[in-house]
């Protein structure tokens, strides 16, 4: 479904990926793990149109978008939830919702879709007409989670929902995107949580400074001793 | 039924406006108002023209523009050449100022606003001064002498100008493309990634916003006899500025009640304007020490006489406000 091969992105003249490659098929959930800085965030805004590769290719479907405006890419089936959330905190949970489906003019399918997210998040409902920036962590997590929904993408890029979470709460979040999963979108999650991610995941990376150094199956990571060393706290 | 709600409002504030624009038509006739009351009265029409058209570009998109009096120079100049050099009807005249200054807008927009908060006020400010100078060596305009212009604003022109502004700044604010850029406003990176056009929508509402600071330059300039550069330094962008800032980031009937406020403020002190200023300091350093959020903050007039069904209130972010 998505193929990035061998990108190198840039902040200037700092290198944050560097010829990172992977693969995400259909109905999978990829996730890549790694510390603060090692570039995962970058991964993901560069696969989502906010930042441009500088070599290398993405590929969606067998079309290339790499370096294509992300308004484009959102329209493609590509949705971003950006890391911290980043919801608007001076709009109505409902209006917030209203503006992930921005670039869609199926009205009724829009309508639908508001119902699965509210089904989805049922706090999200009760408190669809408060100001988002009321909202605590995790209900602001959801609401960034179903606003990215809206869009009915094809692929859904999570960046860190553990975030400043409740580990309560973050049981909760990984439940829903197992659900999201399992109702048709393929998911690529980056986190610093290893010990959720790789429950969840189907297959995962490990990225270090840049660069992927470890990847494999979810299960084949866990047991991993290099992996268990570093991320998973155990010894 | 909301929608019928709405609507109805906006007949009301359509009536209420026609009904205001009558009275004061036949105070003019009547000759009751002396030409004082009138002049101070068309100024505050058009502080509130420029006011909304800034007030699309700060509160509703967050873009930190400070060069708006170049918009209103180029407006005025534009005008005054359609009508005192190549003889053109009022009408006509007006229209140019504002096409004038909306091109402007858009040659202006799209290379800054890739720019952020400081470097964007910076850049803008740089162009009202640019637009400054130039008018300053341009001979066909007067130079630093200015033009002179025959009086040709009256109470209708102003009136329909003020009203057609801010009917469709209001309404693109309501629109599709005005939640676009308040997006923007909240979180340009969650914008981009929602899918939004963020350069598009920011380079429109700027363009907006233009146009109607170059139609409030043509009031502008057929009201006062003579345009100089001077009118247009960046003094002129602060005091708008001043106007949406008081009146509150994100609402317009702040903007429009702080530039009415401020009207009177500075015309009956017109002979001082040293101390003018220093009274606009100390008004917006006590409104700023004692209301954050401006006069009315991000609510508009009209939400404070709605019922209020939604629970709103709690913590709210205390860093919206601070543009730059």
């Amino acid at each position: 479904m998505l193929k990035v091969d061998s990108i190198d992105v840039f902040y200037g003249n700092i290198q944050a990926l560097k010829g990172v490659s992977l693969e995400i098929n259909e109905g999978e959930i990829v996730t890549f793990i790694g510390a603060n800085g090692a570039g995962k965030s970058t991964l993901l805004k560069t696969i989502s149109g906010l930042l441009k590769p500088k070599n290398g290719d993405i590929l969606y479907e067998g079309q290339s978008i790499a370096g294509k405006a992300a308004q484009m890419i959102v329209k493609q089936g590509i949705s971003h939830v950006p890391e911290g959330r980043r919801i608007f905190a001076n709009m109505t949970v409902e209006e917030n919702l209203e503006l992930g489906a921005f670039l869609r003019k199926d009205k009724n399918e829009i309508q639908k879709d508001f119902e699965k997210v509210y089904h989805l998040f049922p706090r999200l409902h009760e408190r669809r007409k408060q100001l988002a920036g009321t909202l605590s962590g995790g209900e602001q997590q959801m609401l960034a989670i179903g606003r990215a929904l809206m869009a009915r993408p094809r692929l859904l890029l999570l960046d860190e929902p553990s975030m400043g979470l409740a580990p309560l709460l973050v049981k909760t979040i990984f439940r829903i995107i197992e659900e999201i999963n399992s109702s048709g979108t393929t998911i690529l999650l980056v986190e610093q949580n290893a010990n959720m991610a790789l429950s969840v995941a189907d297959r995962a990376y490990v990225i270090e400074s840049g660069r992927v150094v470890l990847s494999g199956s979810a299960e084949e990571l866990n047991a991993s001793e290099q992996v268990k060393m570093a991320y998973l706290g155990g010894h | 039924m909301t929608i019928f709600k709405r609507i109805n409002g906006f007949w009301l504030s359509m009536v209420l406006a026609i009904v205001f624009f009558i009275v004061v038509q036949l105070l003019i006739s009547r000759g009751i108002l002396n030409s004082f009351y009138i002049n101070t009265l068309f100024y505050m029409a058009i502080n509130i023209i420029l006011a909304v058209s800034l007030h699309l570009i700060i509160g509703i998109t967050g873009q930190f523009s400070i060069g708006h009096a170049g918009f209103l120079a180029v407006g005025a100049y534009a005008s005054a050449v359609m009508t005192m050099k190549l003889q053109m009807p009022f009408s006509l005249a007006l229209l140019a100022g504002g096409v004038t200054a909306a091109v402007a807008g858009l040659l202006i927009g799209i290379p800054t606003l890739r720019l952020k908060g400081d470097y964007l006020a910076i850049a803008t400010l740089g162009f009202g001064e640019i637009v400054r100078i130039i008018l300053l060596n341009v001979d066909y305009v007067g130079g630093a002498s200015g033009m002179t212009v025959t009086h040709l604003t009256t109470w209708p022109w102003v009136f329909a100008c003020m009203l057609i502004a801010i009917i469709v700044i209001a309404n693109f604010t309501n629109s599709t493309h005005g939640r676009a850029c308040i997006s923007i406003r909240e979180d340009e990176i969650a914008a981009d990634s929602m899918g939004i056009n963020t350069t598009y929508y920011k380079v429109t509402a700027f363009v907006i916003g233009s146009f109607f600071a170059g139609i409030a330059g043509g009031l502008y300039a057929h009201n006062f006899y003579i345009i100089q550069p001077t009118n247009f330094g960046f003094l002129k962008s602060f005091d708008i500025l001043i106007f949406v800032v008081l009146g509150g980031l994100g609402s317009m009937s702040g903007a429009v009640i702080a530039a009415i406020l401020l009207t009177v403020v500075s015309t009956f002190l017109q002979e001082y304007p040293e101390t003018r200023m220093i009274i606009y300091s100390i008004v917006l350093i006590l409104v700023m020490l004692y209301r954050p959020k401006g006069l009315l903050g991000t609510q508009e007039l009209t939400s404070f006489f709605r019922l209020r069904k939604a629970v709103e209130g709690g913590k709210q972010n205390d860093n919206k406000h601070t543009v730059a």
